[in-house]
């Protein structure tokens, strides 16, 4: 027995397989609670109370909405591709899963520490499109087609911008893993990158802060979060693509649009706000117990997720939706090119600037 | 049901629990959902419940309402959503899609050109559904009865469940009428309906 566990393939299965079944059920029962707070936070803002009857303090809605989902009746319309109708909510969500592959929770605390990372979670993320792509044409319904043409236009477009503004993470940190990026940023405040990354390149401050400010903006545009909600805006296209989709695979729909939410919540504190460093040095940590101290390190990093989904919320309840022409010009007209310059600033800073 | 008498700290009968099943309940003696909860890790050590109370928990806590405002009675409806009686605190949340929504709330008066419109949209919900029809035209023509145009009775197209009366009816008037659609869900829970 002793020699089945110690040998190298299994030990690798268990412990990986472990550490998926350990995300994903992380993910998805922090994603229960946020859906909460989202709508808790939506209401707050228009003066209402919100979900507080299920269960004390409305702390079950989101598994009461869950079991009402689940045991609906899941209809297929009559000219669907029923193949593909079924399909395009199961690759939806495990494009949106299998992303938090990558990332670092906490020192060592990942599932696959990649080289690669970002450019994987890059590809996962342009992968998405399929999910919504094959939903809205799989529903042989004009509404869902036009809301997964959006969709798709939309997400490819800010994707570009965010390639550009990940650039200038990648060229502070030096590297595309993202337990690196994380670790580079270790220390005071001051070491994280929307600060430029250390005292020396505190020159960059107005560069990165732009460039933090351009990745949230992209990042709410990539998710199909409101005021970029175009794909499903109700007063248009109903719900968009997936008007035709009730039951379970609206349910996985949901699921993985927010599970992108909460990872592109993720990528902006680490990429930008120092992942699980809480901003001072963590030389206490040293004498307490590894675990613990990983612990509290990724605790840090949740609260960092938490703060940027209640900004997600907040730009949800606060700002009106934009056309779709609007959105297209933000994306090619002014975010591509200040990218672009921002790239351009952090590359010279890089090569010619006192840290080279 | 069980009943709490004010200031007698009985915890609630067991299976009773989720607080909207409770009548005379008062958030300040208990949390029923609690009380029932404790009780029963206190007595067997883990929780059970019967698979029908929990899918109807599960329905009438999650009710997603099909807009469907078709006069003044709309702007009642949207006042029940609105901060003053805020329906969303029952989960009741408006949904645009016919697929993923539980309740058609008809409101207003249903014109012959409509009632096809409104027959696919029904037809178009996935079960279990259910259809509150508001006010006086809703419920039976009401005002236009003699109208050449008019249906007289939105229950001539789709089965109702729960009509409320008014012309047009308070927000008050549609709450309770939701509350008493959640009773019935409760009472007539089946997986199948």
């Amino acid at each position: 027995m002793q020699a089945f566990f110690a040998n190298p393939a299994v030990s690798w299965t268990l412990l990986t397989t472990g550490g998926i079944l350990l995300v994903v059920i992380w993910v998805l029962l922090s994603l229960a609670f946020l859906l909460l707070a989202d709508r808790k936070i939506w209401a707050g803002v228009q003066m209402r109370k919100g979900p507080n009857v299920v269960g004390p303090f409305g702390l079950l809605q989101s598994f009461a909405d869950f079991f009402k989902f689940v045991l609906k009746e899941i209809v297929i319309p009559a000219g669907a591709d029923k193949v593909v109708f079924i399909l395009a909510p199961l690759i939806s969500l495990i494009l949106a899963f299998v992303g938090w592959a990558v990332v670092p929770f906490a020192p060592g605390w990942v599932v696959s520490n990649l080289n690669v990372g970002i450019l994987y979670l890059l590809a996962m993320s342009s992968l998405g499109v399929y999910g919504i792509i094959m939903g809205g044409w799989a529903s042989n319904s004009k509404y869902p087609f036009l809301g997964a043409l959006r969709s798709a236009a939309q997400m490819v477009s800010y994707e570009v911008s965010i390639g550009l503004i990940i650039i200038t993470v990648i060229l502070l940190a030096g590297s595309m893993n993202l337990s690196t990026i994380v670790e580079k940023q270790s220390g005071w405040i001051w070491n994280w990158n929307v600060f430029g990354g250390g005292l020396n390149n505190l020159v960059l401050l107005p560069v990165m802060v732009v460039a933090m400010g351009m990745f949230y903006i992209s990042a709410l545009a990539e998710t199909n979060r409101p005021p970029f909600d175009l794909p499903e805006a109700e007063s248009e296209l109903v719900a968009g693509y997936q008007v035709e989709y009730s039951s379970t695979p609206y349910l996985l729909f949901m699921v993985a649009e927010y599970s992108n939410i909460v990872l592109m919540c993720a990528m902006i504190s680490v990429l930008f706000f120092g992942g699980w460093n809480p901003g001072f040095p963590t030389d206490f940590l040293s004498s307490w117990h590894p675990f613990a101290a990983n612990l509290f390190l990724a605790l840090v990093f949740y609260a960092k997720i938490c703060f940027w989904f209640f900004m997600f919320a907040m730009a949800k309840a606060i700002v009106p939706r934009y056309r779709y022409d609007q959105l297209m010009r933000l994306g090619w007209k002014v975010f591509l090119p200040t990218s672009l310059v921002l790239v351009a600033a952090v590359a010279a800073w890089r090569v010619f600037g006192p840290a080279a | 049901m069980g009943v709490i008498v004010p200031g007698n700290s009985s915890p609630v009968p067991a299976l009773s629990a989720g607080r909207s099943t409770v009548e005379g309940y008062d958030p300040k003696l208990h949390d029923p959902f609690f009380d029932g909860v404790s009780q029963q890790l206190a007595d067997k050590g883990f929780i059970t419940a019967a698979a029908d109370d929990l899918i109807t928990w599960a329905r009438t806590g999650s009710l997603m309402w099909m807009t469907f405002g078709l006069a003044c009675c709309a702007v009642e409806m949207m006042q029940a959503s609105m901060p003053r009686y805020d329906l969303e605190r029952y989960g009741f949340a408006p949904r645009a899609s016919p697929r993923q929504s539980d309740v058609m709330i008809v409101a207003g008066t249903l014109t012959n050109k409509m009632a096809p419109a409104l027959r696919k949209v029904y037809d178009q919900m996935p079960e279990p559904r259910y259809v509150i029809s508001m006010g006086s035209c809703a419920n039976g023509g009401g005002y236009y009865y003699y109208s050449y145009s008019v249906v007289r009775g939105c229950d001539r197209v789709v089965p109702v469940d729960i009509y409320v009366p008014g012309c047009p009816p308070t927000a008050e008037a549609l709450v309770y009428g939701v509350l008493q659609l959640q009773k019935k869900i409760r009472r007539t829970g089946t997986i199948e309906r």
